[in-house]
């Protein structure tokens, strides 16, 4: 009698790995649910990063010089001089501020530690290694130049002179 | 006399001058640390700073709600140092007539409980920590700007103020160098200390003449090279980090010629008349060597000159790695200037691989 009892209220061999395979499944899911909840976290619900690339418009719109009209929305300058047409990432090579472009001295100064760039881009003050860097222009199907910023172009790599940094105009 | 002193207050010449007063104060350590002398300086101080605050740029910097309790601090750290070394040179003159220091005589040998003696006291520090904190986030608001935006920067745009040194050494050197390098370099030696110092003199009792070389050395570092290029950027950097002398309005347009120019084109374009070469080590080669003798030959001469007693004390290892710190420490002033003399941006300048010394 004592004996059935036992055997009725204990579980055998093979239930115990059934729950336990139950749990564990319990466990995982919830252990991953919590973890998939907390990474989702981590992602912004509404990112305001602008595009890697745009339409600028058509090149010969632009007057010579440097051009800030698209600083602002996706971080690049244009400018035109001597028949080229060039993107000019606005990141400091120094240690990666946004420098201003300051019109009366024709030049940009980095807020930071004080560099300064030539309107076109090469680094003359300061403790900036590098000239800033250009993206990518091309002019598409209908003569609008498209900026490309997944692509740059560092000049003391030698890549200014590269057809795809710049647009003749 | 507001304009000499802006002109005065360039870091050419307030850097010059205050390791100048540093070391003419090591040098009349009992001088400075006489409460006579401290006496006189505090009001000096205080009748300075009143008269400075009249006007109202300089006032409109102090005032500033970021700014406001770095000048508490700097009080502070004015305040601790002088009080360390006073009480330093005061062992020092006992125990040159041969007394024990303040801290070995009988009666502060006696030991006291934690509780209530330091319990009591920490209390007291919580307490007066905490309704220091309320009333100063009452008074002063804390000055919160516009959402970051990642294509626009506020100019001029500054660290925070414990940063401020560090952003100050950013102007002189590559970010690996100042931004990394330096910082790491900095904590590791911080931490050696008590590897590399091994004098046990000084243990529980202040002095000065015991530990002269460390005392002074670290005293450079953290007053000359950390706190006064803290105030430097705090109070004398202002739009496009421009220098602005303590009166001087911050007017963005000002503009000063900063031009520079690496150690190869000095050497190559400049004294050879030739231009660049195209191989990169053949073009830094002057860079590459100068950096190499100051790491090597230096440490020899200074070792010939003054280092024999440090050596045989301390073990080679212990040595030169201080001499390293020591070396690293100093690049930065030299730095400095040649920044400001020869126009010298880098003196090994590789973007090619990130390095620019
Ligand atoms: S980030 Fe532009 S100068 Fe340092």
């Amino acid at each position: 009698m004592a004996l059935e009892v036992e055997k009725k209220s204990s579980i055998n061999r093979r239930e115990f790995f059934s729950y336990l395979s139950i749990g564990f499944i319990a466990l995982s899911a919830s252990v991953g649910g919590v973890l998939s909840l907390i990474f989702r976290y981590l992602y912004p619900n509404v990112v305001f990063e602008p595009a890697m690339d745009f339409n600028a418009g058509r090149p010969e719109a632009y007057d010579t010089g440097v051009d800030e009209r698209w600083k602002k929305i996706y971080g690049v300058w244009i400018f035109k001089s001597d028949g080229k047409f060039v993107a000019m990432s606005n990141i400091c090579t120094h240690l990666g501020c946004v420098p201003t472009w300051l019109s009366a001295e024709r030049k940009f100064k980095c807020p930071c530690h004080g560099s300064g760039f030539y309107p076109n881009g090469i680094n003359f003050e300061g403790p900036a290694p590098r000239p800033l860097e250009r993206y990518k222009v091309f002019l598409d199907a209908t003569g609008n130049a498209i900026v490309d910023k997944t692509r740059v172009f560092r000049y003391e790599k030698g890549e200014w002179s590269n057809p795809d940094s710049y647009i003749s105009v | 006399m507001k304009a000499i002193i802006n002109y005065l207050s360039d870091p050419v010449f307030s850097f010059t001058g205050i390791i100048f007063f540093f070391f003419l104060g090591i040098k009349h350590i009992e001088v400075v640390a006489s409460k006579k002398f401290a006496t006189i300086a505090l009001i000096l101080i205080l009748i300075i700073f009143g008269w400075m605050s009249l006007d109202p740029v300089f006032l409109s910097i102090v005032i500033w709600p970021d700014n406001v309790p770095i000048i508490f601090l700097l009080a502070l750290v004015i305040w601790s140092t002088w009080f360390a070394i006073h009480k330093g040179v005061i062992n020092d003159q006992r125990m040159a007539a041969g007394e024990p220091p303040v801290e070995g005589t009988p009666e502060n040998r006696e030991k006291v409980w934690a509780w209530p003696n330091l319990v009591y006291t920490e209390l007291f520090a919580i307490i007066a920590g905490t309704v220091f904190l309320i009333a100063w986030s009452i008074l002063l608001k804390s000055p919160l700007e516009e959402p970051a935006n990642p294509t626009w920067a506020p100019n001029p745009a500054k660290a925070p103020w414990y940063f401020l040194g560090l952003q100050e050494m950013l102007v002189y050197f590559d970010p690996w160098i100042a931004g990394v390098t330096l910082p790491v370099l900095i904590v590791v030696g911080l931490i050696a200390i008590p590897y590399i110092d091994t004098n046990p003199k000084g243990n529980g009792y202040y002095s000065f003449k015991d530990r002269k070389f460390a005392i002074t050395s670290f005293l450079f570092g953290w007053l000359l090279l950390w706190i006064f290029l803290i105030i430097i950027g705090t109070f004398l950097r202002g739009p496009n980090w421009t220098f602005y002398g303590p009166f001087e309005f911050w007017d963005a347009h000002k503009v000063v010629a900063a031009n520079n120019i690496n150690l190869s084109e000095i050497f190559w374009i400049k004294f050879l008349n030739m231009p660049l070469p195209k191989n990169i080590f053949a073009r830094e080669f002057l860079g590459l060597i100068l950096v190499a003798i100051y790491y090597t030959f230096v440490p020899v001469f200074i070792t010939r000159k003054f280092g024999q007693k440090f050596l045989i004390t301390m073990g080679k290892a212990r040595y030169y790695f201080l001499i390293f710190l020591v070396l690293t420490m100093m690049s930065l002033p030299l730095k400095m200037y040649l920044r400001w003399f020869i126009n010298l941006k880098y003196i090994v300048f590789m973007p090619e691989f990130e390095l620019n010394i």
